[in-house]
């Protein structure tokens, strides 16, 4: 950790000023759950720190249109149990308390969590080259220990993930992020929130340095009674995603009326193909209709050794949760209604 | 003995207010005035030299003390026998912090900063740039298989395999009519205990050396301090009340002792060093092995040939020793045996002995190897194991000293239900879930050492028992209490054990499972002489209130002494010291292994474990949903710590068969997943039922007390019982571990 100064900001106004006069070496700090394990391993080494936790973004308000407005500074832990959120839109509930731990999602906030950084294991190790870290170091993920990297949409210059599991459900909700910055407010849909890699892969969002983020905006949507997060990990709670799925069905009887489907672990951002989910409408809801569409997600993919793996278990996955779809949210809920944290797969 | 006061009985950890109070300390939590902070640079290359490093521009920073390179530290012992400690190979260069330019492995420490706080010395070791001329490694253990060679040093605990094959395996094997043939992989782990290493070496107004240390032996970092820095004894104490687990990381002395010693002396000043969790996969850890099988069974199902060669990893300074392939001479009979044992030297850190070194990874692949060959055998598992029991151990051609591993058998498939298994794989679903049932043999030696047991009971009539063992979590303090309670007749609320201090009366480092044997068998004694020299002092006094009664004619129990048949005549300790005017009665014993009773017998316990496993079909992911351990280990003398022993190993069987790897990068040579998030050891979401049988054992041999110790018995075995449970859930051998998902697909 290098040394820093640290303000407290008390208005968005301010907090957008102090991060502008920082050039770039400025970091906002919410929950602080990635950014002070990132300042340890000297990854993160911002001069200046401005903490953002008085800021009055911490409620959950209905928004425009019958949606959901999230503040940037609830927990996690209550976004995933706020009773609105529950009803409307279980596959984020599912997607937030498949996370981390119950301690963690007490501290993380939905800011903090749009941004957290990737998993790679390169990426915090500050003594080997890493393109993300050190941009044109190199990256040696491709060729190494890369079971925690992507298939999907990476590059010569980085394979990484986003390793957020609401960020998927946001993907597949079409959430909105509102955001500030010196110019004032402006709203980016979540599709174009976070990037590939590409050459650039020091380049996570379209956020610029000073803008912060204030709220996230959830569209109404008619899925909430058959929405999923099925996240499989290499243990039964407190992993990342090894792939996960977050898969909502608009259904009329059998037939699909709507589809939307979302996947995480795979790719430097979640993963989503609005065209294979356009093959669902009109189609029953088994088995046989849900694989070309899983062919369809993981169409272009590439394995990289260790992960390879995940091109075939991201089809499967895709099947799992269409299916837990398809029988309906309600198989999720626990005895109270309320959707519980998933410890297995489902 | 028939009856008993205390043992056998479930006793609380009497250590246990301390814990959950805060107010046992660990090594890093102790605070003296004017204490500087060491903070470790880790070298981020494996091999090469070091050209340069800005240590003088480092030390220019604010706060910082002192920057400790190989250029700059003060020397210590030249010869490598002064590095070694009790558990070093005979023969090897034991690593030396901050010794040499060249580098030995990657994560290695390269420099010391010494400063006023913690956070100056964090701060400044970032900003330490080390310029290396990097030289090519090696890591890769399958790459280098074939530098695979015989070791060549010799290790205390270390058991060669016998160096002539018994019968004719390769004839044996050509003419069964039921093979397997495979190889089984199991990677390098790390210990990972909880409590990071640490040192606090005070550093006295005398020059000497009070030392805080994580350690599980602390007699052991005393005596390689003294031959490290030249010391004499009574310079140098160590101190390690509590320890946050331990595993076998903490039985050689660690980097971060010598750094602080290295720091104190040098700096004249009290240092504290202690490792970040990256650095703790810096040194020890279980050796990455492959193992090859040939096993052969006769037409009725008789094991009739074996060959099981393991290559195991090394480091290229010192060979790393553990018995791997000699369980599979003598767990089950089998007239035509071959055990090979190969090391290939790697530019790693030496390994380490980690909880049942080498038996763990030995029936590891031998157990599955044995499934495998029932399967071909058609017989179940079990029965197969039954028709081959072992009724003495042919590697030595010595009887067992006691073996109740049928009766483990017997009383954990009762209880699993294990008559109800369908013999073919794939035959029971549940849901989307397939479900598997597999079993496997456990064994351990049980050992007992030279130890040594001091008591003082005052007027009080108060006891203290001491030795300079530890507690590394298993619960040492509370069953030395209750040994110490039930052979002195003192109550057990007036006893207490110390331990973990230098300059207590002579223990072994707290390891393999041998501590209630060795010294558990010291403070035994040491309480029946205080009971003699009681006796003594009673006849010595005014009255003679025992009349003319014989010792054995005389009941010890709640601080009293009376005549059995005639119990009016009676006197308690405190009277007997108090009429002698003593103000304590002090004596200490040292308790020698019975050798030749067990130089006569293998002496062993013995686990049966079955487990029941859930797989998803279409997705791979594994549940553990049942396990049932019977475990033959002797007497029980605290059922309840011994019963979370059992339980914690079996966790980590779970953890060693799915979830543990320490990934390897070899264009680095360096240990990638080095954090908790990314080391996977399981979540209590990973934990099912857990049920532990311990089944009666009679054993003269092993110790006076009869314990055989169960620190490592738990884990042996549950990694193969899981494998096989999850071949027979799917129909897939998986030969390596862990068995993660992606395996199945
Ligand atoms: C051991 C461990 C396991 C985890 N497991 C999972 C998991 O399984 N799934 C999962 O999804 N996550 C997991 N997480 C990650 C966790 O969800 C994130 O750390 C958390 O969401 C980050 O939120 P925070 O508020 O603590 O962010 P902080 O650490 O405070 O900040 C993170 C980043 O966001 C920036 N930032 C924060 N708020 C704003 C804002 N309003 N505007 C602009 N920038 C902002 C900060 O400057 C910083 O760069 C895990 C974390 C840990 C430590
Ligand atoms: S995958 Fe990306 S984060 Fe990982 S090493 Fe390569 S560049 Fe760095």
């Amino acid at each position: 950790m290098i040394n820093f100064s640290y303000t407290r900001a008390g208005g968005v106004a301010e907090a957008v000023r102090e991060k502008s006069k920082a050039n770039g070496a400025g970091r906002f700090i919410a929950g602080g759950t990635n950014l002070v394990d990132l300042l340890k391993e000297n990854v993160e080494r911002p001069t200046r720190i401005i903490d953002i936790t008085r800021l009055p973004l911490t409620t959950v308000e209905e928004g425009p249109n019958g949606g959901l407005r999230l503040g940037a500074l609830v927990s996690n832990a209550d976004t995933a149990y706020h009773p609105e959120v529950q009803k409307r839109y279980p596959a984020l509930a599912r997607a937030i308390l498949a996370g981390a731990s119950p301690q963690l999602r007490n501290m993380a906030t939905n800011g903090g969590n749009l941004l957290q950084r990737t998993r790679c294991y390169y990426f915090y190790d500050v003594a080997l080259p890493c393109n993300k870290r050190v941009p044109g170091s190199g990256c040696p993920a491709i060729d190494g220990q890369n079971r925690v990297c992507g298939v999907l949409g990476t590059s010569e210059a980085c394979i990484a993930t986003h390793p957020s599991d609401m960020c998927v459900a946001l993907a597949a909700l079409e959430a909105v992020i509102r955001v500030s910055g010196p110019n004032g407010e402006r709203t980016i849909p979540i599709a174009d929130f976070h990037r590939l890699p590409g050459s650039t892969p020091h380049l996570e969002t379209t956020l610029a340095a000073d803008e912060i983020i204030t709220a996230i905006d959830l569209p109404k949507n008619p899925y909430a009674e058959h929405s999923v997060y099925t996240k499989v990990r290499d243990r039964a709670s407190y992993a990342f995603a090894l792939v996960s799925v977050a898969a909502l069905l608009e259904l009329d009887g059998d037939t699909i009326k709507s589809a939307r489907l979302a996947l995480g672990g795979v790719a430097h951002k979640p993963w989503r193909l609005p065209e294979a989910e356009a093959r669902l409408v009109g189609k029953t809801a088994t088995k046989e209709n849900f694989l070309p569409v899983a062919e369809a997600l993981m169409k272009g993919a590439t394995g990289y050794g260790h992960n390879t793996f995940k091109i075939e278990l991201g089809k499967r996955a895709v099947v799992r949760a269409l299916q837990l779809a398809a029988k309906g949210t309600a198989a999720v809920r626990g005895v109270n209604g309320q959707v519980a944290a998933a410890e297995s797969v489902a | 003995m028939t009856t008993t006061e205390y043992l056998g009985k479930p006793t609380s950890r009497v250590d246990g207010p301390a814990k959950v109070t805060g107010e046992a300390k660990y090594a890093a939590e102790f605070n003296v005035p004017n204490l500087a902070y060491g903070y470790i640079v880790s070298s981020g290359v494996t091999r090469g030299t070091i050209k340069s490093i800005n240590a003088a521009e480092v030390e220019k920073i604010p706060g910082v003390l002192k920057v400790l390179t190989h250029e700059n530290a003060p020397k210590t012992a030249s010869l490598d026998r002064s590095h070694r400690d009790q558990l070093a190979s005979t023969h090897g260069s034991p690593f030396r912090p901050l010794y040499q330019a060249e580098l030995q492995h990657s994560l290695q420490p390269v420099a010391l900063v010494v400063a006023e706080t913690f956070e100056a010395a964090r701060y400044a070791a970032s900003l330490v740039q080390v310029e290396y001329e990097i030289a090519p490694h090696e890591t890769d253990l399958h790459g280098s298989r074939a530098k695979a060679h015989p070791p060549k040093d010799s290790r205390t605990g270390y058991v060669p395999p016998p160096k002539k094959p018994r019968g004719t395996p390769e004839e044996a094997f050509e003419k069964a009519p039921f093979k397997v043939e495979a190889e089984y992989y199991q990677p390098a782990e790390h210990h990972n205990p909880m409590e990071n290493f640490a040192s606090t070496c005070v550093y006295g107004e005398d020059g000497k050396l009070t030392i805080y240390q994580k350690t599980q032996g602390v007699q052991n970092c005393q005596e390689y301090i003294c031959s490290v820095f030249g010391l004499s004894k009574d310079e140098v104490q160590v101190i390690s009340p509590f320890m946050g687990g331990g595993f076998g990381a903490g039985l050689r002395p660690t980097h971060e002792l010598y750094l602080s010693v290295l720091a104190a002396t040098a700096l004249k000043r009290s240092v504290r060093v202690s490792m970040t969790r990256q650095q703790m996969f810096s040194f020890s850890h279980r050796p990455e092995t492959i193992q090859d099988f040939k096993l052969a069974a006769t037409p009725d199902g008789l094991l009739d040939s074996v060959t099981h060669t393991a290559i195991q990893e090394s480091s290229r300074y010192e060979e790393f020793l553990e018995t791997v392939v000699n369980w599979s001479g003598l767990v089950y009979t089998c007239p035509n045996v071959r055990l090979d044992h190969q090391l290939v030297y790697l530019d790693l850190a030496s390994p380490a002995d980690m909880r049942a070194p080498g038996a763990v990874t030995g029936l590891y692949g031998f157990e599955c190897a044995i499934d495998e060959l029932a399967y071909q055998a058609k017989l179940d598992p079990l029965a197969f194991r039954l028709k081959n029991y072992s009724e003495k151990d042919q590697n030595l051609d010595k009887l067992y000293s006691s073996k109740e591993l049928r009766e483990a058998y017997r009383q954990a498939s009762e209880k699993f239900g294990w008559d109800q298994r369908p013999l073919d794989p794939r035959s029971t679903r549940r849901g989307s879930d397939l479900i598997g049932w597999g079993m496997a043999t456990g064994c351990w030696e049980a050992m007992q050492g030279k130890a040594a047991a001091k008591a003082v009971l005052t007027p009080d009539g108060k006891l203290v028992v001491s030795s300079a063992t530890s507690d590394i979590g298993t619960g040492t303090y509370t069953v030395m209490t209750m040994i110490a309670a039930e052979f002195s007749g003192v109550p057990i609320e007036n006893v207490s054990f110390e331990l973990g201090d230098s300059s207590m009366v002579y223990s072994p480092v707290e390891g393999g499972s041998w501590t209630v044997s060795s010294v558990g068998s010291a403070v035994k004694t040491v309480c029946e002489e205080l009971k003699a020299r009681l006796f003594k002092l009673a006849g010595k006094m005014d009255g003679a209130p025992l009349g003319d009664a014989k010792v054995e004619d005389v009941t010890f129990d709640q601080g009293e002494m009376r005549v059995t048949k005639n119990p009016v005549r009676n006197v308690t300790y405190a009277e007997a010291l108090q009429a002698n005017g003593l103000d304590k009665l002090e004596l200490d014993t040292t308790e020698l292994p019975q050798l030749v009773k067990q130089m006569t017998h293998g002496v062993y316990s013995h686990s049966a474990v079955f487990v029941e496993v859930a797989v998803d079909e279409d997705l791979g992911t594994i549940h553990v949903t049942r396990v049932v351990s019977a475990i033959a280990g002797g007497r029980i003398l605290n059922p309840k710590t011994a019963r979370s022993q059992i339980m914690g190993a079996i966790v980590w069987g779970i953890s060693m068969a799915l979830e543990e790897e320490s990934m390897l990068d070899h264009q680095f040579g360096r240990f990638m997943n080095h954090n908790y998030a990314e080391y996977h050891v399981p979540v209590n979401a990973d934990i099912h039922d857990i049920e532990v049988i311990f089944v009666p054992e009679h054993d003269d041999v092993v110790n006076p007390l009869g314990a055989k110790g169960l620190g490592e018995i738990g884990i042996v075995g549950v990694a193969a019982a899981v494998t096989n449970a999850v071949w027979h859930a799917t129909g897939k051998r998986v030969r390596s571990l862990p068995v993660t998902l992606d395996k199945l697909l």
